[in-house]
């Protein structure tokens, strides 16, 4: 009825393989894109930055990170903290080393360097597989944690072993520190969410991402017809880290400006993406934002409601919220492993034919 | 050494050309079961090669062996004049040898045009930066494969499930889809691993007749393992027999029929 795709022809290959092959689908995208680049900068205060609009985008990236290594690759990782971490130190130990380049290139670079310590730790995936990969990306999740912690050299020798973000601008922009503005913060961490989503989007619906797909779904088979599993499986580890690394020093440099590093990228924080990842849908980039969406909100959406508008008190909403999300996570995997991506994907498919299913 | 030269002429008339593929004294072995025996045959350019046998005769191992996917412990693998080292199975795809499998092997949670498309991954050059640019040389390869690969969703007649993840289908079309898969690699020389198991007699024809469509309008290679009879014998060229890792017959589908030893491998002998 007022989704749908009747008279929407496609005379091309090209116009069939784009992204949002439907016109709604389309324009949403662009009116998304507008109001997130054209309106939100203009209204967002400290508050909506800091509480909800920051950590959505950076997890957003980390969990497209951890969606095409799970999700498209099959490889499961409860590394993410740790990658993350290396993310943010390679980002401090670039912004101290070279205080006048810009943090974009910092940025990036973090995540390169995580893109190569990931390829290193995906070199077990050529071997092992499922839950034994599982346990082995462990593994990395606590020797980085513990390598940051005991390496004084990575925290530049500080008497606290904290990493502290110093002031760094964008085109005379403030972007870090206690001083950076919420709107160039948010634009910030934005256009990196905009760049990896469209990059991820590319990989995935082209060549790579269909050999990543292939050795997900059967690796024998993939391998036969011409797949490459040592080069697929770094190829998705080295991706994967890329965003993941970003997503790290975009957590620390521009969120939260001050990281211990087994606080904040410890395994609760592997675990956290992951769940994203699995409840916003595995295999689907859009999953991951409404994945990301999800668990950021729920807290403050609990808090709001348990709080604010029921009296409650401040810790039984806390506990109550681990409690929710538990039984969440336990839902999807029983009624639909495929995630909120699913659930609106059925919602599309029945809203074609609405209000006549017959 | 080879004879590439020489033209085979088929008992129903059909001309075939040379060697393409040859097998010599392959024995493979796992562990102290020997699955084949010491067989040699040959493949021609352009016919319809059969390999049959009882259960467990070897037949999946031997196509295993062309593939790529195990390494004999004996013998030479020739494919077009030249010896074959021992390599992986995506280096036996690049040289263009394309397969299906006996328990279909499709990527379960890709559609059908992603599946097929996966066919065509030795054509694609681009590198992993240009694929996530798109722009340009990403989406000019894509575009191109799709149109290779659309042909043969054409050929195959799967047009109408081209979006449809394969894990919906029926078995039947699952069957076709894997086979538009491994056609739209191009190959030299495409193995077929019973591709009519648990079919009825409609999907049978079907089958058959893209298996003849195939060899008749690509002049495709084939060589294929199946255990209807009717079927080989319509089908094939030249047919090899093999029961329990040997070969025990080798010939146009007239000699094989009357071949003794096959008769006794099918039949049964008494032991008395």
């Amino acid at each position: 009825m007022f989704y749908r795709e009747a008279g929407d022809f496609k005379v091309s290959y090209r116009d069939d393989s784009q992204t949002f092959p439907i016109k709604f689908d389309r324009y949403r995208y662009y009116v998304v894109l507008a109001v997130a680049f054209g309106i939100i900068p203009f209204i967002i205060n400290d508050y909506w930055a800091n509480a909800l609009l920051l950590p959505f985008l950076i997890y957003a990236i980390a969990a497209i990170g951890l969606n095409i290594l799970v999700g498209y690759c099959g490889q499961v990782s409860l590394g993410t903290g740790g990658f993350m971490a290396v993310g943010a130190y390679a980002c401090y130990k670039l912004m101290t080393a070279f205080p006048d380049v810009s943090m974009f290139i910092h940025v990036l670079l973090a995540g390169g360097i995580t893109a190569i310590v990931g390829v290193l730790f995906g070199l077990p995936s050529l071997r092992i597989k499922g839950f034994y990969l599982a346990v082995a990306t462990l593994a990395a999740q606590f020797f980085l944690v513990w390598l940051f912690n005991r390496v004084p050299w990575f925290y530049n020798y500080s008497a606290s072993g904290q990493i502290n973000a110093p002031e760094r601008d964008v085109f005379g922009i403030i972007i870090t520190g206690p001083n950076a503005p919420a709107w160039a913060t948010y634009l910030f961490c934005l256009i990196f969410l905009t760049l990896c989503a469209i990059l991820a989007r590319n990989l995935t619906r082209g060549t790579t991402g269909r050999t990543w797909m292939a050795i997900r779904d059967m690796d024998i088979a993939a391998e036969i017809i011409g797949v490459n599993p040592l080069k697929a499986k770094l190829t998705a580890f080295a991706v994967s880290s890329f965003f993941v690394g970003i997503a790290g020093a975009l957590f620390f440099a521009v969120y939260l400006g001050a990281v211990e590093v087994g606080e904040v990228f410890g395994i609760q924080k592997s675990f956290l993406v992951l769940f994203m990842v699995i409840i916003g849908g595995l295999g689907s980039i859009f999953g991951s934002f409404a994945g990301a969406a999800f668990l950021v909100l729920l807290p403050v959406v609990l808090k709001v409601v348990g709080v604010d508008v029921l009296g409650w008190p401040t810790d039984i909403v806390a506990h109550l919220q681990l409690v929710i999300v538990g039984a969440l996570i336990v839902m999807f995997l029983i009624l639909e492993p495929h995630g909120l991506a699913q659930l609106w994907r059925v919602a599309k498919e029945k809203l074609r034919l609405w209000p006549f299913p017959h | 050494m080879l004879d590439n030269s020489e033209e085979y002429v088929t008992e129903d008339g059909r001309k075939i050309g040379g060697v393409v593929m040859e097998m010599k004294n392959i024995t493979l072995r796992f562990g102290g079961v020997v699955a084949i025996k010491d067989i040699s045959f040959d493949i021609r350019e352009g016919e319809i090669r059969a390999i049959i046998g009882p259960n467990g005769a070897g037949k999946s191992s031997m196509l295993n062996v062309i593939s790529g996917f195990y390494v004999p412990q004996e013998g030479e693998v020739w494919f077009h004049g030249s010896k074959r080292p021992p390599m992986r199975p995506y280096d036996v795809a690049r040289q263009g040898i394309a397969r299906t499998f006996q328990n279909i092997a499709l990527f379960e949670g890709m559609s059908v045009l992603d599946n097929v498309m996966t066919g065509r991954l030795n054509y694609m050059k681009t590198n992993i930066l240009q694929q996530a640019i798109w722009r340009g040389k990403a989406e000019a390869e894509e575009t191109k494969n799709r149109e290779a690969v659309e042909k043969m969703i054409d050929f195959l007649e799967i047009q109408h499930i081209r979006k449809t993840p394969v894990s919906r289908l029926p078995y039947g079309l699952k069957k076709r889809v894997e086979l538009a898969r491994a056609l739209a690699a191009e190959p030299k020389l495409l193995l077929l691993d019973e591709p009519m198991a648990g079919m009825n007699v409609e999907e049978k024809e079907d089958m058959s007749r893209f298996i003849l469509d195939v060899n008749d309008e690509f002049g495709t290679t084939i060589a294929l393992i199946e255990h209807d009879m009717g079927v080989v014998m319509d089908l094939s060229d030249r047919v090899v027999v093999m029961d329990y890792g040997k070969k025990i017959g080798d010939g146009t589908p007239h000699e094989v029929r009357n071949n003794q030893e096959v008769i006794d491998a099918y039949l049964g002998v008494s032991h008395d």
